[in-house]
Parts: structure tokens; C-alpha cells; sequence
């Protein structure tokens, strides 16, 4: 059964220099629980393609089919945290629960899991960048999305931060087995969480590779196993990935 | 950390000495002038106790202060509307654009003229005429905001998929609430000045009746004490009431 549906004719921007077509032909589908990842390089349309797919732009040729079964949830990260300065980190997080079900308790729950129990009240503005990601995850798990959207979340943290979230994700995951679909330009980040990873090609991004991963978790992204992948990889499908990743692309070269 | 206090008591000197400062230079002009034109600043004081105690000075001020309030909520409550609206939609603010400017540049005189003259000699006229003086400035100050509403945080709204009233209330809003606060303060000084007008031209109380009465009798004394009562109340919706409200609105800042 898919969770998602997606058959993207074509999805442009028009501005006074003329029409960006940011996304072209692009199709796949996602099976429910999935995990998985799309990878293309910046400016690829990684970014319209959530926004297409949560609904927030209707604007664009095709159509998305997510599976809405009996009160359906989305949950979304965005690549900033998106937090609301005037609220509490409490509130914050309530802001995704029915207003009856506000107090209910989850909201305090989910945060002290985080490690964020001392900063219930305290306003997004005094906490570290890590801690408002760990704020906006948290207001995406907790009414346990069956879809769960992520852009780019952990980008511009320090390795061990982002390895502690992602390791969180992978944890709230586990537990609650939502559909995810996660976008990164980092393959070791990619191969480290993934089902399954969508390789997507310079703009108008379509798909390039459809990547089924079958390691054990838990996975480390510098561990053997990613690496190992990850060079198989670039060996055999150099052009796939160049311009995609500096790094990869110095790497094959 | 020591320096903090020391400084917030030297501002509450200077505060203090300037006010002082405007007594002196009142009291010693009063003294060379020794005229009826300027009384001295005990003079007025005795002149407005006086006037609070039979009673005439806490009518009209009552009055006037119930005319400020209501115009004030109709023409922030119509401003506000429009402001956001024009922001929001291209079309309404192309449409609106010339209103606008028309509104802000016709005299408040011609308008409390009209009023008075449309919708007869009564309360209604006068409430309108000022609300009116002021719905084009807020319109403008809540265009402002509404232009500078963050969509991103406004897409996290749509993901949720909250309520039209919880995204007012805890998405919107609050993002507008600098502005209100700026709407506001103009709003509320246009507003003191233009009720008087308002009152000396078309009705038969309040502050600038009872002004327009002195200004006939050359009675300059009771003048200023009808304008130092006027000051007090300004000074005290400000430090009671509007910077309380947004110390609390914007606490998220600090």
C-alpha cells in the first residue's frame, strides 16, 4: 500500500526574468512506513517538491495522492526550526495538538524525551540552534504524523548535534512508524537513515536512481558499512553524482 | 550587572530635573511677565484644585475621555481592518490606495465640518469625526505589518492545519502586535487633539467646549489647568497602561 503518490508533470515559477521550471516529470511512490531519503544537489526543487507534496502550494501540473486514511496527519520540519518567538517552547508544541488536548500532558512528555524538561517555558530566542531543531521535531512528532516531511532538518549543526538528533529520529521512528521522506544533499547522512534512497538530478529534478538500502541499523554515518556503500556507489555511478556533492565528486575523481 | 540600576535611577533623575527645569523656567517667566496673561504654576494649581473639587473639571474630562475611547476603538478596529486587508490583497490595495491618501491630507477641520453637517449637531457626528481623522494612519501603520507577516511561519499553520481562530490568535497576530502598539501611540495623540476640536466646534461639553468657554473669557488660568489635568491623564495611560501592555506583549524579546 503507498502512502504517497506522486506524478509531477511539471511545476514552474514565474518571475519578471521569465518562467524556472523547478520541477519536471518527476514520479514515484512511497509505500507506507517507508523511510525514505531524496538527495539531489542545491536548487534542485528538493524544497518545492515538500511543499507540493504537504499541500502548502497547489500551483503546479500533475497530481499527489497521499493516502488520507481516518484523520490522516502530516508532520513537517522545515530547514529553520519555524518556531513561533512568542510562544513558549511548550506552546510552541502544543500549537500541533487539538486545542482540547492541549493540556493533556503529551507536549511536557515529548520535550523532557528530548531533553528540553528544563525549557518548557522559556522562549525559542534563548535556546542553542540544536535545541529549537529538538523543539520542531518535537512539534512534528507529537500528534504521531503518518507522514512525516523533513527538509534538509539538521543541516548547519555541529556533526555530533546532528548525529544525536538524527540518532533521536531514528528512535521516535522505530517506535511510531510513520511514512518518512527526508531530503538531504548528504549521502553519508542519506545512507545512515534510509529504506530506501531517491537520487535526484539538477534542476528540473527527476529521478536519477531509486536506491533500496537494506543495512542494519542502527548505522553510523561514518561506519564501514555506509562508507562501503557509499563507494560502491560512486564507482559504479559516477555521472549520477557529479556536481551533486563536492565532496563525492572530488572523491571519484 | 552593578551599573544597570545605578543607570534606570539617573534616568528617573534626569526624568525628574526636567520637569523640574519646565516649572522653573514657567514660574521665573511668570514672575518677570507678572501679567494675567501667563499665571504662575501655583496659580494654575490652585485654579485646577478647585476646579476638581466642584466637580466641573472630572465631568468634562469624563466626558471627553469616553469620546477619545470610543472613537479610538472604531477607528482602530475599521484602520486595522483595511490596513491588513490592503496588505494582504494587491487588488484591495490598489483600490484603496487613493482613499487613502485622501484621507490622510484632508484637514481634520473639513472633516468634523462635514460631520457635524451630514450627520447633524450630535454625539454620533463627533464620535465619526474623529475616528475618521484617525482610521487612515492606522490603515497605514497595519498595512505596514501585514506586508512584513512572516509566510514562512504561516506555511507551519498550514502543516498544522489550525483553526482560522488559533492562527490569528497565536500565528498572526502577534506578528502584528508591534504595529497595533505603534497604531496606538499615534493614534492615541491624534486623537486627544482632535476630540478637542471636535467639541469646541459641535458640542456643549467636555474638555474643548469648556476650553472654547475660557478662550472667550480671556481666562487663561483655567485654560492651563484644563490642559494640566489633560496632560496627567495622557502621562498616566501611558506609563499604566500602554507600556505595561506591551512589555507584556513583547517579553518573547528579552
Amino acid at each position: 500500500m503507498n502512502a504517497l503518490d506522486v506524478a509531477i508533470e511539471r511545476k514552474a515559477y514565474r518571475s519578471r526574468e521569465g518562467e524556472h521550471v523547478a520541477l519536471d516529470e518527476l514520479a514515484f511512490t512511497i509505500p507506507v512506513g517507508e523511510f525514505t531519503c531524496i538527495i539531489g544537489p542545491s536548487g534542485c526543487g528538493k524544497t518545492t517538491l515538500l511543499s507540493l507534496i504537504a499541500g502548502l502550494d497547489r500551483d503546479y501540473k500533475g497530481r499527489i495522492t497521499r493516502r488520507e486514511e481516518e484523520g490522516g496527519r502530516l508532520g513537517m520540519v522545515f530547514q529553520t526550526p519555524r518556531l513561533m518567538p512568542w510562544l513558549s517552547v511548550r506552546d510552541n508544541v502544543r500549537l500541533a495538538l487539538p486545542a482540547r488536548e492541549a493540556e493533556d500532558g503529551r507536549a511536557e512528555a515529548i520535550l523532557r524525551e528530548m531533553q528540553l524538561g528544563a525549557f518548557l517555558d522559556a522562549f525559542p530566542n534563548r535556546l542553542s540552534g540544536g535545541q529549537q531543531r529538538r523543539v520542531a521535531l518535537a512539534r512534528a512528532f507529537i500528534n504521531a504524523p503518518d507522514l512525516l516531511l523533513l527538509d534538509e532538518p539538521f543541516q548547519s549543526l555541529d556533526a555530533p548535534t546532528a548525529q544525536q538528533l538524527r540518532d533521536l529520529l531514528v528512535a521516535m521512528c522505530q517506535r511510531r512508524r510513520p511514512t518518512i521522506l527526508f531530503v538531504t544533499h548528504d549521502l553519508r547522512e542519506a545512507l545512515s537513515l534510509a529504506d530506501r534512497v531517491l537520487f535526484l538530478s539538477a534542476s528540473p529534478g527527476r529521478v536519477t536512481l531509486d536506491l533500496p538500502l537494506s543495512l542494519p541499523r542502527p548505522r553510523h554515518p561514518d561506519s564501514a558499512a555506509v562508507e562501503s556503500v557509499r563507494k560502491r556507489l560512486l564507482e559504479t555511478h559516477p555521472d549520477l553524482l557529479r556536481g551533486l556533492l563536492g565532496e563525492a565528486a572530488e572523491s571519484v575523481a | 550587572m552593578k551599573r544597570l540600576p545605578a543607570s534606570r535611577l539617573g534616568d528617573t533623575a534626569l526624568r525628574w530635573s526636567s520637569a523640574l527645569a519646565v516649572l522653573i523656567v514657567w514660574q521665573s517667566a511668570a514672575s518677570a511677565a507678572a501679567s494675567p496673561l501667563l499665571p504662575s504654576p501655583a496659580t494654575v494649581a490652585v485654579a485646577l484644585g478647585r476646579l476638581v473639587i466642584d466637580g466641573r473639571l472630572p465631568v468634562d474630562l469624563g466626558i471627553t475621555l469616553a469620546r477619545v475611547a470610543v472613537s479610538f476603538a472604531l477607528a482602530m478596529a475599521a484602520g486595522a481592518a483595511i490596513g491588513i486587508l490592503m496588505g494582504e490583497s494587491r487588488a484591495a490595495d490598489r483600490l484603496l490606495d487613493l482613499w487613502l491618501v485622501l484621507g490622510l491630507n484632508i484637514p481634520a477641520l473639513v472633516i468634523i465640518f462635514l460631520c457635524y453637517l451630514w450627520l447633524g449637531l450630535g454625539e454620533v457626528a463627533a464620535v465619526v469625526a474623529v475616528a475618521l481623522n484617525k482610521v487612515p494612519t492606522s490603515a497605514v501603520i497595519l498595512r505596514e505589518g501585514a506586508r512584513a507577516v512572516d509566510r514562512e511561519l504561516l506555511q507551519v499553520a498550514d502543516v498544522l492545519r489550525l483553526s482560522w481562530e488559533r492562527r490569528l490568535r497565536q500565528v498572526y497576530l502577534p506578528q502584528l502586535y508591534p504595529y497595533f502598539m505603534a497604531a496606538t501611540r499615534s493614534g492615541l495623540s491624534l486623537i486627544w487633539k482632535i476630540v478637542l476640536v471636535a467639541e469646541l466646534v459641535g458640542r456643549s461639553n467636555g474638555v474643548g467646549f469648556q476650553l472654547g468657554v475660557y478662550f472667550a473669557f480671556f481666562d487663561i488660568t483655567n485654560i492651563l489647568a484644563y490642559t494640566a489635568s489633560f496632560i496627567a491623564v495622557v502621562v498616566a495611560a501611558e506609563s499604566l497602561a500602554i507600556r505595561p501592555l506591551e512589555r507584556r506583549l513583547t517579553q518573547w524579546r528579552t
